[in-house]
């Protein structure tokens, strides 16, 4: 299992063993971690898993495809470290991964 | 762990429910029991214990697995690319950590409105103060000649989808009867898998229902590239087979297109019975608010089962997608726990076939106009259906600027600039802006 921290908007943590392979969206989604909706199951089709990747682990969580930026363009309040957390595969290599939420998911 | 209440409604709920309530001795059990163990049923439950709300939560459900996605099942399941594991909504021990009470294997047959009860078909009650009806669609069936055979099947289960995929394969035949998402979703998946596959349309086009000729002219001809047949104006008379196994469609033109599997894909049914039994008013659907109330203050409805009001464009209307679901399962979950209403969203959906991303939103109701940004043969363009030079609804493939603007364009209901609009050089940021 591999560890990942979900910030809340207001700083509550949460602290989730995720099955390697699953996405960084589905460790929240399946944990009823609030703030991630993931509507499309990780199709990257809906924008509802927006992610703040702490600064320690952007390079490590990888490069968005061009279709994850496309989607991210739209969404709300983007940052250069926004990410879609259904397009974050986690691995052993992002064991203790710290991601904030947004305000909302719209 | 499972919630069993005694037929005179005595006994509480085992395990850790009942020390809760032991704790609080005074506090009224207000109990929620969820119809429908699916996409809807799990997530209002979760929605509820995120929100706070302490009273013990029951789900029913038909199925004998916890509450798992669908959407995957006609495409990335049937392909092998995620696993059984992977559908389910939460984790394995979500629902015992949250004292969320699975009853599975069980239906529903009736709602005793004055008692506050709901009874199963094995005989137990189980009282409710609250109770959100979640009961899904069921796959329309078609009333013709070897339907029973053995290999004509629907596809709304994970029990129908892994039959499904135990007759795909190489060499394979697929026949798909009703050119709708999911036939076209199946379609690509077994030609994925190596099977050929032929699909039957009664219209003159596929999406006939859903989506704009432009769509429809696009996907065929994407389909047929890939080596799926169409036949289109094609009614079906017959399913044939040998020993009680399907062989073939019959067409109503006397042609018979072999077949190993038959898929049918005609549409779905809300399964609104048990409300419309319980003298709740349906009408293909269960009508609720916009709080996804019915007219029982302490009946709600949620997902495919609804007749539910459209803001946007200011109707009633029956949705089936997991947008609607979620908005619903929040809708009903901020009302039972005392929260603000959320707001209003525009309804969405998307399909994955091929390569492709197919993401649309809002519906076109009663629209005048329709333009199309970028080039179809591209594979990467948008179809806009307008009224009165508003954005009602939009259909994007490969193309999520345009499908995330649209929303936005959809939500506001301005009027639109044309030329801008369909002039793939001025970018979505500027049309909307």
């Amino acid at each position: 299992m591999t560890k990942v921290v979900y910030v809340e908007y207001d700083g509550s943590e949460h602290v989730i063993d995720v099955k390697p392979g699953y996405s960084v969206m589905e460790g929240a989604v399946k944990n009823n971690v609030p703030g991630i909706d993931g509507d499309c199951g990780g199709a990257c089709a809906c924008a509802t898993c927006h992610v703040y990747v702490d600064e320690a682990w952007v390079q490590r969580a990888g490069v968005p495809t061009s279709m994850e930026e496309a989607m991210l363009e739209f969404a709300e309040n983007v940052e250069p470290n926004s990410r879609l957390a259904c397009q974050i595969k986690v691995t052993d290599t992002l064991d203790g991964l710290i991601v904030r939420l947004p305000e909302s998911q719209h | 762990m499972l919630c069993k209440l005694s037929p005179t409604g005595a006994a509480g709920p085992s395990g850790k429910l009942l020390e809760q309530s032991e704790k609080s001795v005074s506090a009224p059990r207000n109990p929620v029991v969820v119809v429908g163990a699916g996409h809807a049923g799990g997530t209002v439950a979760a929605l509820l214990r995120q929100y706070g709300l302490t009273e013990p939560i029951t789900i029913v459900g038909e199925e004998t697995i916890a509450p798992y996605q669908r959407p995957p099942l006609s495409k990335a399941w049937l392909k092998g690319e995620v696993d059984a594991d992977d559908l389910m909504l939460k984790a394995s021990d979500f629902y015992r950590e949250n004292e969320i009470a699975l009853k599975l294997g069980v239906r529903a047959v009736r709602i005793d409105r004055d008692a506050k009860r709901v009874h199963l078909n094995d005989g137990e009650e189980i009282a409710y103060d609250t109770l959100i009806l979640a009961t899904g669609s069921r796959a329309r069936q078609l009333a013709i000649p070897g339907v029973a055979l053995d290999g004509v099947q629907a596809l709304r289960s994970i029990a129908d989808a892994e039959q499904l995929k135990s007759k795909l394969g190489k060499g394979k035949r697929l026949a798909v009867v009703g050119g709708g998402y999911i036939g076209l979703e199946a379609a690509a998946s077994a030609r994925a898998l190596g099977a050929e596959a032929v699909v039957v349309e009664l219209q003159d086009r596929v999406l006939a229902r859903v989506a704009c000729e432009a769509l429809s002219t696009f996907l065929q001809n994407y389909h047929r590239a890939r080596g799926v047949i169409f036949e289109l104006n094609a009614s079906v008379a017959a399913f044939e087979g040998e020993a009680g196994r399907v062989t073939g469609v019959r067409l109503a033109d006397g042609r018979l297109i072999d077949a190993d599997i038959v898929l049918v894909g005609v549409g779905a049914i809300p399964n609104d019975d048990l409300a419309r039994n319980a003298g709740i008013p349906c009408r293909d659907g269960v009508i609720v608010d916009g709080d996804a109330r019915t007219s029982d203050p302490s009946i709600f409805a949620i997902g495919d089962v609804t007749q539910r009001p459209l803001a946007v464009y200011d109707r009633m209307h029956r949705l089936e997608s997991v947008a609607n679901v979620l908005e619903q399962a929040k809708q009903a979950a901020c009302a039972i726990a005392g929260r603000p209403t959320p707001p209003h969203e525009v309804t969405w959906n998307w399909s994955d076939q091929y390569d492709l991303k197919l993401q649309m939103a809002g519906v076109a109701f009663d629209t005048d106009e329709i333009l199309i940004r970028g080039d179809p043969a591209a594979a990467g363009f948008a179809v806009f259906h307008l009224r009165g030079g508003r954005v009602q609804a939009v259909e994007a493939i490969n193309a999520p600027p345009e499908f995330m603007m649209g929303r936005q364009l959809i939500a506001a209901q301005r009027p639109i600039a044309r030329e801008r609009l369909s002039n793939p050089a001025v970018s979505m940021k500027d049309v909307g802006a």
